[in-house]
C-alpha cells in the first residue's frame, strides 16, 4: 500500500508545481516550481517502481532517478545564472511582457 | 491501521503541504527555506521506499545544493521580487482561480491514473538479480549506474560539464577566466572559519567512505562527489582557501578527467567488442577506478556550478 501512497503524492506534487509555474511570475519562484514538478515525478517513478515481486524500489528506476536529480541540478544552475544575468543587465526578475506584480492584472 | 501506514500518510500530507507552502509563500526567502525543508522530507520518503541511494542524492543535491543555488541567487537579486500588496480585482482572482482549478483537476487525474495501474508489474528486478553476480559489485544501483546502463551515467557527466560551459558562457567579457563567486568575509576566529578548518577532514572521510562503500552498500560517485563539493564550498566560504580562477588549466583538467576516463574506458571496451564493456573478473576494479575519477570531476563541476559565473579578478 505505502509505495502507491508515495506515487500518488508524487502526482499531487506535479499539480502543485505546475500551479507554481503558471501562477508565479518571479523567475526564481518558477525555477523552484520546476524543481517541485521534477521531484514529484521522481517520487511517482519510485513509488511505481516498488510494485511487483521483491522488496524495495526496482534498482533501474533508482539509478535513473539519481541521474535525474543530478541533471535537474545542472538545469537549475544554468537557469539561476540566466536569471541573475537578466537581473544584472535589465533589473528585471520576470520575463518581458509580464507585469512585475504577481498575476495578470497589469493596470 | 498500522503505525507504519499512519507515518506514511502523515509524511505524504506534510510533503504536499510544505511544497504548497513553498509555492504560495509571499516572501521569496521564506519560499526557498520551505523548499529546502521539502527536499529533506522527500529524502525521508525515499528512505521509507527503501531507496537509500536516492535518499542520499535527494538530501545532498535536491535539497542541499539546489537550496544553496536559490539562496545565493535571491541574495544577489537583493530585495527584488517581494510581491506588491495583492489587490482583489475580479481579474486577479480569475487569473489565479483558473490555473488553480486546472492544476487540481490535472493532479486528481494523475492520482487516479497512478492508483489504476496494475499491482503486479514485473519490472527489471529479476533481471538485475540474475546478472548482478557478473557486474563486479553487489549494490544493484551501482551495478545499473556503472555497468548495465553505463551510457546514462556517461552522458549525465557530460551534461554536467556542458551545463558548466553554459553557465560560464554567460560571463561578461571583462570577467572571462576570473574567479567565480562573491568575495568572502569570514571572521578568522569565527564559527564559520573554525567550521571551514574542521569540516574538511570529516567530509573527506565521509566522501571516501561513500565512494568505497558504494560497491556493496548505498553510496557511490554522485553522493561522494556531492559531499566533496559541499566540503569545498564550505572551505571557500570560510575563506580558508580562495576559489580558483576559471582560466586555470588544472581546474579545466579536473573538470574533464571523469568524463574523459569514462570515455577512454568505453573506447578500450569498444576495441574489445563492447563499448563501455567491463573485462570479465576485473569489473570491480574498473568500476571503482572510473568512480574515483568521476567523484573528483563531479565534485569540481558541482562546486563551480554553485559558485556561478566568474566575476572578480584572481
Amino acid at each position: 500500500m505505502s509505495p502507491i501512497l508515495y506515487a500518488a503524492t508524487g502526482a499531487v506534487l506535479v499539480g502543485i508545481g505546475v500551479f507554481g509555474l503558471l501562477a508565479r511570475t518571479h523567475l526564481l519562484r518558477r525555477i523552484l516550481a520546476f524543481n517541485v514538478i521534477g521531484s514529484g515525478i521522481f517520487l511517482a517513478f519510485g513509488g511505481l517502481g516498488s510494485r511487483g515481486p521483491g522488496s524495495g524500489v526496482d534498482p533501474v528506476p533508482q539509478a535513473i532517478v539519481i541521474t535525474g536529480i543530478v541533471v535537474a541540478l545542472a538545469a537549475t544552475a544554468l537557469a539561476v545564472t540566466l536569471v541573475t544575468r537578466l537581473f544584472e543587465e535589465t533589473g528585471a526578475v520576470t520575463l518581458p511582457g509580464e507585469h512585475p506584480a504577481e498575476g495578470p492584472d497589469a493596470s | 491501521m498500522t503505525a507504519a501506514l499512519v507515518f506514511d500518510l502523515s509524511l505524504c500530507l506534510l510533503i504536499a503541504a510544505v511544497a504548497l507552502a513553498a509555492v504560495l509563500a509571499d516572501d521569496l526567502f521564506t519560499a526557498i527555506v520551505l523548499f529546502i525543508v521539502y527536499g529533506l522530507l522527500a529524502a525521508i520518503a525515499w528512505v521509507r521506499l527503501d531507496a537509500i541511494d536516492v535518499a542520499l542524492a535527494e538530501a545532498a543535491i535536491g535539497a542541499g545544493l539546489t537550496g544553496l543555488l536559490l539562496v545565493g541567487a535571491a541574495a544577489r537579486l537583493g530585495g527584488r521580487g517581494a510581491p506588491p500588496a495583492a489587490g482583489r480585482t475580479p481579474w486577479r482572482l480569475l487569473g489565479k482561480a483558473a490555473p488553480a482549478a486546472l492544476c487540481v483537476a490535472a493532479a486528481a487525474a494523475l492520482v487516479v491514473l497512478v492508483l489504476a495501474l496494475p499491482d503486479d508489474a514485473p519490472g527489471l528486478r529479476p533481471l538485475v538479480a540474475e546478472t548482478i553476480a557478473a557486474s563486479g559489485v553487489t549494490n544493484p544501483v551501482t551495478a545499473v549506474l556503472l555497468n548495465f546502463r553505463g551510457y546514462d551515467t556517461l552522458l549525465e557527466t557530460i551534461v554536467l560539464a556542458v551545463a558548466l560551459v553554459g553557465v560560464w558562457s554567460l560571463t561578461p567579457d571583462r570577467d572571462w577566466g576570473s574567479v567565480p563567486g562573491a568575495r568572502q568575509h569570514a571572521r578568522p576566529d569565527g564559527v564559520l572559519a573554525t567550521f571551514g578548518r574542521l569540516l574538511p577532514a570529516l567530509g573527506l572521510l565521509v566522501a571516501a567512505h561513500l565512494l568505497w562503500a558504494g560497491a556493496d552498500a548505498p553510496g557511490g560517485a554522485f553522493q561522494a562527489g556531492t559531499v566533496l563539493a559541499a566540503v569545498w564550498l564550505v572551505v571557500v566560504m570560510a575563506g580558508v582557501l580562495p576559489a580558483p580562477a576559471t582560466a586555470d588549466t588544472r581546474v579545466r583538467l579536473l573538470l574533464v578527467a571523469g568524463p574523459a576516463a569514462f570515455l577512454g574506458f568505453g573506447a578500450v571496451g569498444a576495441a574489445g567488442g563492447v563499448f563501455l564493456g567491463h573485462p570479465a573478473g576485473a569489473a570491480k576494479a574498473t568500476i571503482l577506478a572510473i568512480e574515483t575519477a568521476l567523484t573528483l570531476s563531479i565534485a569540481a563541476t558541482l562546486g563551480l556550478l554553485v559558485l556561478g559565473v566568474p566575476r572578480r579578478p584572481a
